[in-house]
């Protein structure tokens, strides 16, 4: 028997201040696959990565991620589901790393015994009690990995993933991927650069709120 | 619903100490407010002036508006949203918690100001302290008021300016009801009635924000 898609949009329409970011997309996404979406800037690659976060409303189409209806249901359900990496700061600038990581943990009523293998999986363990606000972009990001490591969510929303990263921590990350994918979970990450991980994965390309090419 | 309170409001001060963003810079400015008005009244009318109340709560204003954007803008960085939305938190504990963690801060804030209201102004010490009960209600109020305000404005283009416009009018029952209390305190009188004022507004915000904290920020 086929496992149901953990995604599938049909038409689906996001307007930002009456503008369709998203004008029409159509895909669906198997379990425990690696999904990747390129296109130029303002194709759409981050809004579409948010409504399947159910971090924007659907404005028109038919959408349903993780079981959630994403017109009609309750879209918080959804956000629980899915780890966000965006390429903006993802965490409080004035905790330490190791307190947003708890924070992370209180919130999801995870062990905060979580928190030290993930750190050391991303090569924080040294910095667990340094100020968020005194990472370098490319050790930010790191912490941002080891967030999704905490939460070990069934979906990984990735925006521009290798954004700020050495060579080292592109190496991590692709090989973050190839284990998070082989545990069951899909992702799906935007990239300008061609994802350097081996893994089997599909290729989208956005332009204009459409996808006009699937590989 | 208490275990988000208890963890959103935890994370906020905990923010606050790290940054002493509140003890550097708002309590300063709240203590400078309150020494240009005791100039303003002069140094022989300040102390048999009924001014000392109005002008305590117009400085306490003027701080509890800063104390609103600094808790706001701790979540507003659109990274730090898009993360925490991912937690899936109970947006009435939320609420609470930061509602919590803001009354906390201008708890602090206040008995601060009522010193200094005590030094610059001139208003009767032992009044003063008899005011500190009515004081708690009415920070506590704001506090709940202006995290409804700041999560209704936050969203927008100009958050810090819009703030002001939209809270005053629902501020100012609770400066009046903090107002004559502190002044009945000062005179001998009695403050129930205006207790009652700022408690039945204590209990609608908290009621109001619990319900709708979720639609504000979704919208």
């Amino acid at each position: 028997m086929t496992a149901p898609p953990v995604a599938e949009l049909e038409e689906a329409v996001v307007l930002t201040g009456g503008f369709p970011v998203l004008a029409g997309v159509t895909l669906r996404l198997e379990p425990a696959t690696l999904t990747v979406i390129v296109g130029a800037n303002g194709a759409g690659k981050t809004s579409l990565l948010r409504l399947l976060g159910g971090l924007d409303p659907l404005s028109r189409g038919r959408g349903v991620v993780a079981g959630v209806d994403l017109a009609h249901g309750d879209r918080r359900v959804l956000r629980r589901r899915v780890g966000w990496l965006g390429h903006e700061g993802s965490f409080y600038d004035d905790l330490s790393v190791e307190e947003n990581l708890h924070f992370a943990c209180r919130a999801l009523n995870r062990p905060f015994t979580d928190v030290a293998p993930a750190l050391a999986r991303v090569g924080l363990a040294e910095r667990s009690r340094t100020t968020t606000r005194r990472l370098s972009a490319g050790q930010r990001r790191r912490l941002a990995l080891a967030w999704l490591l905490v939460r070990r969510p069934e979906i990984w929303l990735l925006d521009e993933p290798y954004a700020s990263l050495d060579d080292a921590g592109r190496a991590l990350l692709d090989e973050l991927l190839v284990d998070v994918v082989a545990a069951g979970a899909t992702v799906v990450a935007s990239a300008h650069d061609p994802l350097r991980t081996t893994q089997t994965r599909r290729t989208l390309t956005l332009a204009g709120g459409r996808v006009v090419a699937a590989s | 619903m208490i275990a988000t309170a208890r963890l959103v409001a935890g994370k906020d001060l905990r923010i606050e100490w790290r940054s002493r963003v509140l003890l550097w810079q708002v309590v300063p400015f709240g203590v400078m407010a309150l020494v240009l008005s005791g100039l303003a009244l002069g140094p022989t009318r300040a102390g048999h002036s009924s001014a000392g109340p109005g002008l305590f709560y117009l400085v306490v204003l003027l701080v509890t508006l800063l104390a609103i954007n600094r808790s706001q803008a701790i979540e507003r960085t659109p990274g730090t949203r898009a993360s925490v939305a991912t937690l899936g938190l109970d947006p009435g504990g939320v609420f609470l918690g930061k509602a919590l963690a803001l009354a906390v801060e201008l708890w602090v804030i206040g008995a601060v100001l009522l010193a200094g209201t005590v030094l610059f102004l001139h208003t009767a010490l032992s009044g003063s302290l008899e005011a500190v009960p009515s004081l708690v209600l009415t920070l506590a109020a704001l506090a709940a008021a202006g995290t409804l305000y700041g999560a209704l404005t936050g969203e927008g283009a100009a958050p810090t300016t819009l703030l002001p416009v939209l809270a005053l009018p629902g501020f100012a029952p609770l400066l009046i009801a903090g107002e004559r209390s502190f002044s009945a305190a000062l005179a001998g009188g009695s403050p129930w009635e205006w207790w009652v004022i700022t408690l039945v507004a204590l209990v609608a915000y908290l009621a109001v924000g619990v319900l709708l904290y979720g639609v504000l920020e979704e919208s």
